[in-house]
């Protein structure tokens, strides 16, 4: 994609006439008289959840408003209503000022309302044309002429440069977006609604998206953008508004927002998300902002002794699709989180399984305080203090439908104490598994519930729970804190570094950067199955790991 | 060897393929349509046995046969409505209610025709024959291929257009949404369970159609159980048939030639024990696993209910 030709939307003269424009309007009659779209006093329970409360938002044409808030705090439910995916139980939908229902996706679509998922939801069998095409009734001819036109069309809008006939399964995951921002303006760019839309991309997709949607602003679209990232907001939006807890906690008009710096938006965000400036969500502000820098005094790592673990040039075989390792070689002493960056699919996953024993090393050796674990098998390796958390909590960290209490048990069932001679003693199980919800904080019903009906963050909860527990020597993060959200996010990494200073070796295997700043003592990069350097974390070490990242070898 | 190969052999194995392989071909092709939207339909073979017996019970009473085929089709939409009812609206497992319709339909049938025909044993005429002008005369290749009845020539252009709805429609485009992403089917605004429910129905139309054509033109008489395992045939081929029509095609013309089998040696006078003979299409249907089964390729959402919201 090549933006840097096009006339940049966010010049200053045209974003400030837009604004006066917007607040022109909107300072008419005493608030906003004529917004694209609207709620008012939405309303949405689910058994046990309000998820949305008396919701009121305007969303005007031209303007970016981002909805910031938690996991939870109700703004999926807010795009699903506004989807036309689910029902308010409460309130109005307003379109033009005028009362609709949205009573399915269709009616939503209709409305010119269209929305980007946080999941791609394209047809991979199907290509680019196919997939913008769907939705036309049975027994219509295929208007594929006329689809192309249209194709066409939104690709100037948006500036992008598709292949019509690609398979969408082929395209990267920001041209996949790209095209299903093209399907969500396809009958008319009205409203477009992105929900978390930059959680699944890389920096440059990133950056590309950020044009597109100023391009959009430009021509007048009124979009909706949904974000957990501060500095997302700040830089994209004109307007923002916090949820919390299924309620709007307040809003930064437009007029306002653009005379603030970017640290009182944040201060301002961060005391409606938090309630107050209390000292653990200031950490959580930093977080939110993403400076990575200075924020946590450096630990002293002690390399003088042995490193707990010795890895020397382990290779992996190849399978499909999966990068296999090639000759990754490092030492972990104990005490110190090591880094491992790279863009996704670099064998990171090969690494991760490597270490836990899941995956067959086809050379090198891999030694433990000095005793050989190579060819152990994963309890062999549980027992000697190796710990794995997976990326994939639910599938391979958990089992959906088991309560709480066996998953956080799942490593150890048929093991004393809690299995004696084949039976199960439920009593100890279930103490064992209130004592660990206490001492975690897992929001969880019961330790009975199942633990598919918890949260990401709380599943997580309970994997660190399980993992970090009983003499654990050496752990293995991979993704620990994707999909969560800023708190959880903040706990895993407190979680991470408190348990490092207990003496645990720890590698944390992450796409997200910020993370790994934040978190590391030493930064690995992967690039094509091979550790191409490790750097000591410090500043200003983006620069050299964003070279290694890319395949710029200076190790 | 050479002796079998003899001009009465070859056409009596070609028609007999071609008369075995179409309720296959309808089959076939009735549950590729279905697996596209992602329901897996065991039950065709009770949609197919119960189409057998309403398409004869029908074609008997009102001496058309053309009647027999339309209530051929409408009893096979009939135990479809039943998958969707259940499988589709409700979300049940797909599996169970299929194998349980196919029970259902064999108990069912045989018990009606117990009370109806087991006494008479009525048989219908021969059925009409349209003789292709021209092709119909070529020595061995006419009588075998080319005068047959028309539901015949009506599957194999159901073929073509299949092959055309599938690649170059809406429905193509909706149902391969279905099976693949449904979500964004529903995303896109149309209904997966209405898209779902049509296939399955046109699944039970075809299936039914198939069975009609057993029972009316293939033995000229209904006889409880006499789909024989044709329905599952039908799955394995739309199972090997990577959405294609045209192996649908291909796969029915083999089965169809190994059941021709059974005839067409009785006809040379080669003594071997029907038992054998007959175990000859099922042997091929594992031979056939066994050397293309790696290479299926099925819908993402097969077998899934879709519930808006899960993901």
């Amino acid at each position: 994609m090549k933006m840097d030709s096009l006339p940049s939307p966010l010049q200053s003269g045209e974003m400030i006439d837009t604004q006066t424009m917007s607040t022109a309007i909107s300072t008419g009659a005493g608030g906003n008289p004529a917004p694209v779209a609207a709620v008012r006093h939405i309303g949405k329970r689910f058994p046990g959840v309000v998820a949305n409360d008396d919701i009121s938002l305007d969303f005007n044409a031209g303007e970016i408003h981002v909805l910031l808030g938690e996991n939870g705090a109700g703004k999926s439910t807010l795009i699903g209503i506004l989807a036309g995916m689910q029902q308010p139980d409460a309130g109005d939908i307003l379109i033009d000022g005028a009362k609709v229902r949205l009573g399915s996706p269709r009616e939503s679509l209709d409305h010119g309302i269209g929305t980007v998922f946080q999941h791609v939801l394209l047809v991979p069998s199907l290509t680019v044309i196919e997939n913008l095409m769907l939705g036309g009734s049975w027994w219509q001819k295929l208007a594929r002429s006329a689809a192309l036109a249209r194709f066409r069309e939104l690709s100037d809008l948006l500036g992008v440069t598709l292949d019509a006939d690609a398979l969408v399964g082929k395209l990267s995951l920001g041209e996949q977006q790209q095209v299903e921002i093209m399907r969500a303006l396809w009958r008319g760019e009205k409203i477009l609604i992105l929900d978390e839309p930059t959680s699944m991309l890389t920096p440059q997709g990133v950056k590309d998206l950020g044009e597109v949607m100023r391009r959009l602003r430009s021509k007048g679209v009124a979009l909706i953008l949904i974000t957990h990232k501060l500095a997302e907001a700040y830089e994209l939006g004109d307007r923002i508004s916090v949820l919390r807890l299924g309620r709007s906690v307040g809003a930064i008009a437009p007029d306002e927002r653009r005379v603030m710096t970017e640290q009182q938006v944040t201060d301002r965000v961060i005391a409606m998300m938090f309630g107050a400036a209390t000292p653990t969500d200031a950490a959580a502000a930093e977080l939110l902002v993403g400076r990575a820098e200075g924020r946590r005094a450096r630990r002293e790592v002690d390399r003088s002794g042995a490193p707990r673990l010795r890895v020397t040039q382990i290779a992996t075989a190849a399978d499909r699709g999966a990068c296999p390792l090639h000759d990754v070689t490092f030492d972990l002493w104990p005490g110190e989180v090591l880094g491992v960056a790279g863009i996704d699919g670099n064998g990171q996953k090969h690494l991760a399984e490597a270490l836990a024993g899941q995956r067959k090393i086809t050379s090198g050796t891999v030694c433990l305080d000095g005793a050989d674990i190579t060819a152990a098998a994963v309890p062999v390796r549980r027992q000697a203090g190796i710990r794995y958390v997976t990326d994939e909590r639910l599938g391979e960290g958990t089992v959906g439908a088991f309560s709480v209490a066996t998953n956080l048990l799942l490593k150890e069932i048929g093991s004393a104490p809690f299995w004696r001679r084949g039976m199960t003693d439920w009593t100890r199980i279930h103490d064992h598994a209130r004592e660990k919800i206490q001492d975690h904080d897992i929001r969880t019903p019961s330790e009975k519930t199942p633990i598919g009906k918890l949260s990401g963050g709380n599943i997580q909860k309970v994997l660190l729970a399980r993992e970090l527990a009983n003499d654990a020597g050496v752990v293995i993060f991979n993704k620990p804190t994707y999909g969560l959200d800023l708190q959880n996010t903040r706990l895993a990494h407190e979680r991470i570094v408190e348990s490092a200073g207990h003496g645990l070796g720890t590698i944390v295997i992450s796409t997200d950067l910020d993370e790994l700043l934040e978190v590391s003592d030493r930064i690995g990069v992967m690039y094509q199955g091979r550790l191409v350097g490790i750097v000591e974390n410090g500043p200003e070490v983006e620069l050299a790991i964003g070279k290694l990242m890319t395949g710029q070898v200076s190790s | 060897m050479s002796e079998l190969l003899t001009q009465p052999f070859l056409i009596s194995l070609l028609f007999g393929a071609v008369t075995a392989g179409v309720p296959l071909l309808l089959a076939g092709l009735g549950e590729q349509i279905s697996e596209k939207a992602g329901v897996l339909n065991i039950g065709i073979e009770g949609m197919m046995l119960f189409g057998a017996y309403t398409g004869f019970v029908a074609a008997y009473y009102s001496g058309s046969f053309w009647m027999g085929f339309l209530a051929g089709g409408l009893g096979g939409m009939l135990v479809a409505s039943v998958v969707v009812l259940l499988c589709i609206r409700q979300g049940l497992n797909q599996i169970v209610i299929g194998i349980a319709l196919t029970i259902g339909a064999e108990g069912l049938t045989a018990l009606l025709h117990f009370f109806q025909f087991s006494k008479t044993y009525p048989r219908l005429d021969k059925a009409p024959v349209l003789e292709i002008p021209g092709l119909a005369s070529i020595p061995v290749i006419g009588p075998a291929l080319f005068s047959h009845n028309i539901v015949v020539y009506l599957a194999v252009g159901l073929v073509v257009f299949l092959g055309w709805l599938f690649r170059a429609s809406y429905v193509g485009l909706n149902l391969e949404a279905a099976g693949a992403k449904p979500a964004a089917l529903d995303a896109a605004g149309i209904s997966v369970v209405a898209t779902r429910s049509m296939a399955v129905l046109s699944t039970g139309f075809l299936a039914g159609l198939g069975g009609a054509y057993l029972a009316n033109v293939g033995a000229g008489l209904f006889v409880p159980f006499m789909t024989h395992g044709a329905g599952f045939i039908g799955i394995v081929l739309a199972m090997l048939a990577r959405g294609r029509p045209v192996w649908v095609l291909l796969g029915a013309i083999l089965f169809g030639v190994s059941l021709a089998m059974t005839t067409a040696l009785q006809v040379a006078g080669v003594n071997v024990p029907t038992d054998v003979v007959q175990m000859l299409p099922f042997a091929m249907v594992m031979l056939v696993l066994v050397i293309f089964a790696r290479h299926s390729v099925l819908p993402p959402a097969l077998g899934l209910p879709y519930v808006r919201g899960d993901r």
